[in-house]
C-alpha cells in the first residue's frame, strides 16, 4: 500500500577500530512507532543518531520519503534541504530537555521559534499557536512568558514536546525521552506522547532501556546489543514470546507489578 | 503470503499442522515443548471452546491465533471476508499482524493492561477510534456496552488502574465486544464476574454469534460454556507434554 517514511540498509558506525552499530536495516512506516531496546553502551543512541542525520555514518544507506515523493538518501540532500528537514518535517525529543529547549528564552518563544523557522511572521497568530500547544501538553498559559529554567522537569519536558510537534512533523526521534523523570511524572509525559502520536499519526523511532515504555508506546521493537540487532518484531510478540538469549533476559529483568 | 479461498474453504480461522515450543535461554537452551500438530478451523457463527486441563496449551493457542507468540512451524490462516483472501498471521510479518488484529481479530485477555491517566471510557472507544470512528460516536458507543455490563457511571471517566478485579474485566470485555471482528477471541472473559453479569455476557456472546462472529475462548466456568458452545476441542490432543 503505502511505502516506508525511513529506511535503513546495511547502516554502519565506528569510532576508529570500535563498533558503534552495524549491520543495520530497518524501515520505519508512517504512523508508527518503533522502539529500540537495549542497555546502555548497546549502540541504540548512535543508531538514533545515525538516522536523524546527527552523526556521520561509516557506511550503508539511510534514505527518507520526502513530501513531494523523492526518496533519497540523507547524504545527498542540499544542505537547505537538510535544514528543512530538521526545522520542519523532522523532530528530536532529547532525554534532557535542556539539550533540545533555549533555556534562557520564554516558553513561548521555545514554541514560536520552529514556526518562524518556517515563515511565520504574524506575532498574533505565533502566540496564538504557542499558547494552544503549551494547553495540548498541559502547561498553563499563563506560564507562556516564562523561562524553562523557571520550570520543573516535566514540564520542561511537555515544553521540549510541543516545541518539536508545533510544525506538524512526520517523523519524531526520540532518545529516552522519560529517563530523567519521576515515575509519577514519567506517566503523565508518556500518556501525552500516546495520545498526541495516536492524534497525529506520527512516525516515531524512541530509543528506551524502559521496556515498559516500549510496551506503552510503541507497535513494533528492535532489541540491540553490541552494536548489533538481534531481534525484532511486534513489540507485544517480543516482549511475551522472546527469542534470543538477550531479549529473554532483558525481559526476566522485569519486577513484575 | 495469500493463498486462495477455496484452499481454506470458508473457515474464517485454519489452523494447521502448528507447533510450538519455548527455548529458555536463561535455563542451558532447555526446550519446553507446548503443543504439536495442532489442526482445527473456526466458521462464522460458532462458538469453539478450547477444553483440557490447566497447562495443556489452551492460552498459548489463543495467544498464537492473536499473534502474541511465534510459531515454530504451521500456518494460522485469517480468511478476510470481504477480499475471501487467506492471510497467514503464523509468518508474524508486524504489520500483517497489526492490520489483522485492526480488522479481523478481537481479543478479551485474562487481565486488562491498564494504561495510566486513560479513562476506561476511552480505553474501551480506542478500538472504534483506531478504526476511523468518530470519537464522539465511539465514546457513546462505549458508554452504552459499560452501562449493558452494570459499570457504575462514576468509573467511566477514570483510569481502571485503583477498579477491582471485577470491574477491571468488564472495562476489557467492553473494550473486546465493541467492534465488529470477524474472529472474537476470549481468555476466561467471565472468570471474575458475579452471576448477573456473566449473563449479560452470555447474551452479549450470543449476540455475536447470531451476528456471525466466529469465536474462539476458553471459559472454566461450566455454566457459560453450556450456554454457549457449539464445539469443544480437547487441546490435550495437541499438548506436545503428553509424553514428556
Amino acid at each position: 500500500m503505502t511505502s516506508p517514511i525511513l529506511s535503513v540498509r546495511d547502516l554502519e558506525r565506528r569510532y576508529g577500530d570500535f563498533i558503534g552499530c552495524t549491520d543495520i536495516s530497518f524501515d520505519v512506516w508512517p504512523g508508527e512507532v518503533v522502539a529500540i531496546v537495549g542497555e546502555s553502551g548497546s549502540g541504540k543512541t548512535t543508531l538514533l543518531n545515525c538516522i536523524s542525520g546527527r552523526l556521520d555514518r561509516s557506511s550503508g544507506s539511510i534514505r527518507y520519503n520526502m513530501r513531494d515523493g523523492r526518496f533519497p538518501d540523507l547524504a545527498d540532500l542540499s544542505e537547505a534541504e537538510r535544514r528543512f528537514l530538521m526545522r520542519t518535517d523532522w523532530g528530536f525529543v532529547h532525554q534532557n530537555p535542556a539539550d533540545g529547549l533555549r533555556m534562557r528564552v520564554s516558553a513561548g518563544a521555545n514554541v514560536g521559534e520552529r514556526l518562524m523557522a518556517i515563515g511565520d511572521r504574524h506575532y498574533g497568530e505565533i502566540r496564538h499557536t504557542a499558547t494552544e500547544w503549551l494547553g495540548r501538553v498541559e502547561i498553563a498559559g499563563d506560564r507562556i512568558d516564562d523561562k524553562p529554567v523557571a520550570f520543573s522537569g516535566g514540564m520542561r519536558q511537555r515544553l521540549q514536546i510541543a516545541r518539536n510537534l508545533v510544525t506538524r512533523p512526520r517523523l519524531i526521534f526520540m532518545d529516552e525521552p522519560t529517563g530523567g523523570l519521576d515515575v509519577s511524572v514519567q506517566a503523565r509525559v508518556l500518556d501525552l506522547l500516546r495520545g498526541l502520536v495516536s492524534d497525529l499519526g506520527l512516525a516515531v523511532v524512541i530509543v528506551t532501556h524502559d521496556l515498559a515504555v516500549a510496551r506503552l508506546l510503541s507497535q513494533r521493537m528492535i532489541v540491540m546489543k553490541s552494536g548489533r540487532i538481534v531481534e525484532t518484531g511486534l513489540t507485544d510478540r517480543v516482549l511475551d514470546d522472546p527469542h534470543h538469549p538477550y531479549t529473554q533476559l532483558l525481559v526476566a529483568s522485569i519486577l513484575e507489578s | 503470503m495469500s493463498v486462495s479461498s477455496n484452499e481454506t474453504g470458508n473457515a474464517l480461522l485454519s489452523v494447521r499442522d502448528v507447533a510450538k515450543s519455548f527455548t529458555m535461554h536463561l535455563r542451558d537452551g532447555v526446550i519446553l515443548p507446548v503443543v504439536n500438530d495442532v489442526n482445527f478451523e473456526l466458521f462464522a457463527g460458532e462458538c469453539v471452546v478450547l477444553g483440557g486441563p490447566s497447562g495443556v496449551g489452551k492460552s498459548s493457542i489463543l495467544r498464537m491465533v492473536y499473534g502474541n507468540y511465534s510459531i515454530d512451524s504451521g500456518e494460522i490462516l485469517i480468511r478476510d471476508r470481504v477480499s475471501g483472501e487467506a492471510h497467514d498471521l503464523g509468518a508474524g510479518d508486524p504489520r500483517l499482524v497489526l492490520d489483522l488484529r485492526r480488522d479481523c481479530i478481537g481479543y478479551v485477555s485474562q487481565f486488562l493492561r491498564a494504561v495510566p491517566r486513560v479513562s476506561a471510557l476511552d480505553i474501551v472507544a480506542e478500538p472504534l477510534v483506531s478504526r476511523g470512528v468518530d470519537r464522539t460516536v465511539a465514546a457513546e458507543k462505549a458508554a452504552g456496552v459499560l452501562n449493558r455490563l452494570h459499570l457504575p457511571e462514576a468509573l467511566f471517566d477514570l483510569p481502571p488502574a485503583t477498579f477491582s478485579g471485577g470491574e477491571k474485566q468488564r472495562v476489557n470485555i467492553a473494550r473486546g465486544f465493541i467492534t465488529d471482528h470477524p474472529i472474537l477471541l476470549l481468555d476466561e472473559p467471565t472468570a471474575s464476574l458475579d452471576a448477573a453479569n456473566r449473563d449479560v455476557v452470555i447474551s452479549m456472546i450470543r449476540e455475536k454469534l447470531d451476528a456471525g462472529t466466529a469465536v474462539l475462548g476458553i471459559f472454566h466456568d461450566q455454566p457459560v460454556r453450556d450456554a454457549v458452545a457449539t464445539r469443544t476441542i480437547d487441546v490435550s490432543a495437541f499438548s506436545a507434554r503428553r509424553a514428556a
